[in-house]
C-alpha cells in the first residue's frame, strides 16, 4: 500500500482531500501580516497514512487546522471528496494535541458525544463505543472522568471518541506531543495497530522525525514560516510494523536524510527569529 | 506552617469550632464581667433566653419563615431569568454587546437606594420586598454567569465541533454543561447576598420578618433580641450555604476532581 502512493496518488483515483492553493496570512496590529502557509497544493489518497513534519511555526498546524475547517484559509480551497470544506464537520474527525476530552462525562459518554450529535439511539451508541474503547484498551476505565486518567490515556480516548464517529478522514495534531517519550512510543504502536485494522485516512502533523516516519506512508516536510511544502516522500515499510523498525539501517538512513532537511528548516526559523528581535 | 499544606479533618472541625467558642467567650467576657454596659450589648445568657421567649411566646418562628420565603422567592425570581439571559450573553457576543453595558451599569445601583421609590410603586406588600432581593441580585448574577459561559476553553468547542455538533449544540451540550458547576458556585454566593439585601428591605415599612423584629427590638433598646435575630440570619445563611455545597459536590462530582 504505502509504496503506491509515492508522492501522490495513483492515477484515476479521486484523491479523498484535495488541498488547493491553500495560503494563511495572519494579521497583527504589531507585527503586521505574517505569512504562515504559503500556497500550498497536496492530495491525500484514500487510506493513507501522510505524516506532516516540520519544526515548529512551519504552518503545519495552520494547515490541518484548515483541513479540519477549524480556520479559514487566506486564498485556495480544500476538497473532501471533490467537495469544498467550509466548516468543521463530524466528516473529519481530530486528535488535538491539547487533552480536549469533555470533563463533566466519563470516558464512555465522551466517546459517545459524536454518536449522540447524530442522534442514534443510546444502545447503538453504547455499543460502537464499548467496542472503541475495547481497542484503546480502555474497557475497564468507561466510567471513569478525564481528570481520572493519565495524559496517555485521555489520549487513547480521544482518538477512541474520533474513531467511533467514522469519519471519512482523521486530522491528528501532534497527539502525543505532550505525553512523555516511553508512553508516545506505545500511542503510536496502538495507532498502528488500529490503522492497520481500520485503514483510516490520516493526517498526522508532528515534529518529530521517528514519529513521522515509523507511523507515515508517505512524509510530508515542510519548510520554516512561511510554511510551504519543501519535499514528500513515500516510506516503504510493509505493514504490520514493528517497534523494532527504528533500529534497522534503512530506518536510520531515512531519518539521517530527513534530520538534514528539516535542521536546514529549523536554522532558517532562527535566523529569521534573530532578524525579528 | 508551609503554604497550602491541606489539614486533616478533624483538625479542621476543632479550628472552626474554636473560633465561634473563642468568640463567644470573649463577649460574655466584656458583658458578663461588666466591661460593657448592658443597654449596649446584652450578654450571651441573656442573648439565648430572650430568643427562646421570642421563639416560643411571640410567634418569631413565623418571621423567620417569611423572610426566608421573601428571600427564596426574590432569589428563584432572579434566577429563573438571570440563568438564561447569562447563557445567551455568555454563548453570543451580539447578545452581549447589547446587555452587558446596561447590565455593568445597573449592578453598581444600590438595591437599598430603590426602596423608598419599591415603596412607591409596589406599595409596602411582598412585591417591594421581593423587589428589592431581584435587583440586588439580578443583575450580578447576569453578569457573572456570562463570564461563566463565555469563559469555556476554545478547543473543547473545536473538538465539539469536529464531533459534528451544531452551534446549538454547543451551547446545550458544551457550554452549558461545562459552566455549571461554576454557576451553581455563582447562585450561592448571590444568595448570600440576598440576606442582606432582605433584611434592609425589612428594616424599612415591614410587619413581619427578621428584619421587623429587629426594628422593633431597637426602639425598645433590647440589644439581647436584636443579636438573636442577627445570629439566627447568620445560621440560617451558612445552614443554607453547607446544603448548596453538598448538592454541588452531589451534582458535579466531576468538577471536585484534582482539586
Amino acid at each position: 500500500m504505502s509504496g503506491a502512493t509515492s508522492g501522490g496518488v495513483a492515477a484515476g483515483a479521486l484523491p479523498i482531500l484535495q488541498v488547493r492553493a491553500l495560503s494563511r496570512t495572519f494579521h497583527t496590529a504589531a507585527q503586521g501580516a505574517t505569512v504562515a502557509l504559503q500556497a500550498t497544493d497536496l492530495d491525500v489518497a484514500e487510506n493513507d497514512f501522510v505524516t506532516i513534519l516540520g519544526p515548529s511555526g512551519c504552518g503545519k498546524s495552520t494547515l490541518l487546522r484548515i483541513v479540519a475547517g477549524l480556520d479559514q484559509p487566506s486564498t485556495g480551497e480544500v476538497l473532501l471528496d471533490g467537495v469544498g470544506v467550509g466548516g468543521p464537520g463530524a466528516d473529519r474527525g481530530m486528535v488535538f494535541q491539547s487533552y480536549t476530552l469533555f470533563p463533566w462525562l466519563t470516558v464512555l459518554d465522551n466517546v459517545c458525544f459524536g454518536l449522540r450529535e447524530r442522534g442514534l439511539p443510546r444502545a447503538e451508541q453504547l455499543e460502537i463505543a464499548r467496542d472503541f474503547i475495547g481497542r484503546v484498551g480502555l474497557a475497564s476505565f468507561e466510567n471513569h472522568y478525564p481528570k481520572q486518567l493519565s495524559g496517555g490515556m485521555q489520549q487513547r480516548t480521544a482518538l477512541a471518541r474520533a474513531l467511533a464517529n467514522r469519519p471519512r478522514m482523521l486530522l491528528m495534531d501532534e497527539p502525543f506531543g505532550a505525553l512523555d517519550h516511553q508512553t508516545r512510543e506505545l500511542m503510536q504502536e496502538l495507532l498502528l495497530g488500529i490503522w492497520e485494522h481500520e485503514r483510516k485516512t490520516v493526517l498526522f502533523v508532528t515534529h518529530d522525525i521517528d514519529e513521522a516516519v515509523f507511523m507515515g506512508g508517505r512524509v510530508v516536510v515542510m519548510s520554516a514560516r512561511p510554511g510551504r511544502i519543501k519535499s514528500d516522500r513515500a516510506i516503504g515499510f510493509g505493514h504490520p510494523r514493528h517497534y523494532s523498525l527504528k533500529t534497522t539501517p534503512e530506518f536510520g538512513h531515512i531519518k539521517a536524510e530527513l534530520t538534514e532537511e528539516l535542521r536546514a528548516e529549523v536554522l532558517a526559523a532562527a535566523g529569521q527569529a534573530a532578524e525579528r528581535a | 506552617m508551609k503554604p497550602l499544606v491541606p489539614v486533616p479533618r478533624g483538625a479542621r472541625i476543632v479550628l472552626g469550632v474554636a473560633f465561634f467558642v473563642l468568640f463567644t467567650a470573649v463577649w460574655a467576657v466584656a458583658t458578663l464581667g461588666g466591661f460593657v454596659s448592658k443597654t449596649f450589648l446584652a450578654d450571651p445568657v441573656t442573648m439565648v433566653q430572650s430568643g427562646w421567649t421570642l421563639l416560643t411566646k411571640m410567634g418569631f418562628a413565623y418571621d423567620i419563615g417569611m423572610t426566608v420565603w421573601r428571600v427564596l422567592g426574590g432569589f428563584v425570581i432572579a434566577a429563573v431569568l438571570a440563568v438564561p439571559l447569562g447563557v445567551a450573553m455568555g454563548a453570543w457576543k451580539p447578545v452581549e454587546a447589547f446587555f452587558e453595558p446596561f447590565v455593568s451599569f445597573a449592578r453598581y445601583l444600590p438595591a437599598s437606594a430603590f426602596i423608598p421609590l419599591l415603596i412607591l410603586w409596589a406599595g409596602i406588600g411582598e412585591a417591594q420586598k421581593l423587589s428589592v432581593i431581584f435587583i440586588g441580585s439580578f443583575f450580578q448574577l447576569v453578569l457573572m454567569i456570562a463570564v461563566a459561559v463565555g469563559n469555556v476553553r476554545r478547543d473543547l468547542v473545536e473538538a465539539a465541533y469536529t464531533l459534528g455538533s451544531s452551534s446549538g449544540s454547543l451551547v446545550r451540550r458544551v457550554m452549558i454543561p461545562n459552566a455549571a458547576p461554576e454557576i451553581a458556585e455563582i447562585l450561592r454566593m448571590v444568595l448570600g447576598w440576598a440576606w442582606t439585601y432582605v433584611i434592609v428591605a425589612e428594616l424599612i415599612g415591614a410587619s413581619s420578618g427578621i428584619g421587623h423584629m429587629i426594628t422593633d427590638s431597637q426602639a425598645l433598646l433590647a440589644t439581647d433580641q436584636i443579636i438573636f435575630g442577627i445570629i439566627v440570619i447568620g445560621l440560617i445563611g451558612l445552614v443554607s450555604d453547607l446544603a448548596f455545597k453538598a448538592a454541588n459536590r452531589a451534582l458535579y462530582p466531576w468538577a471536585q476532581l484534582g482539586r
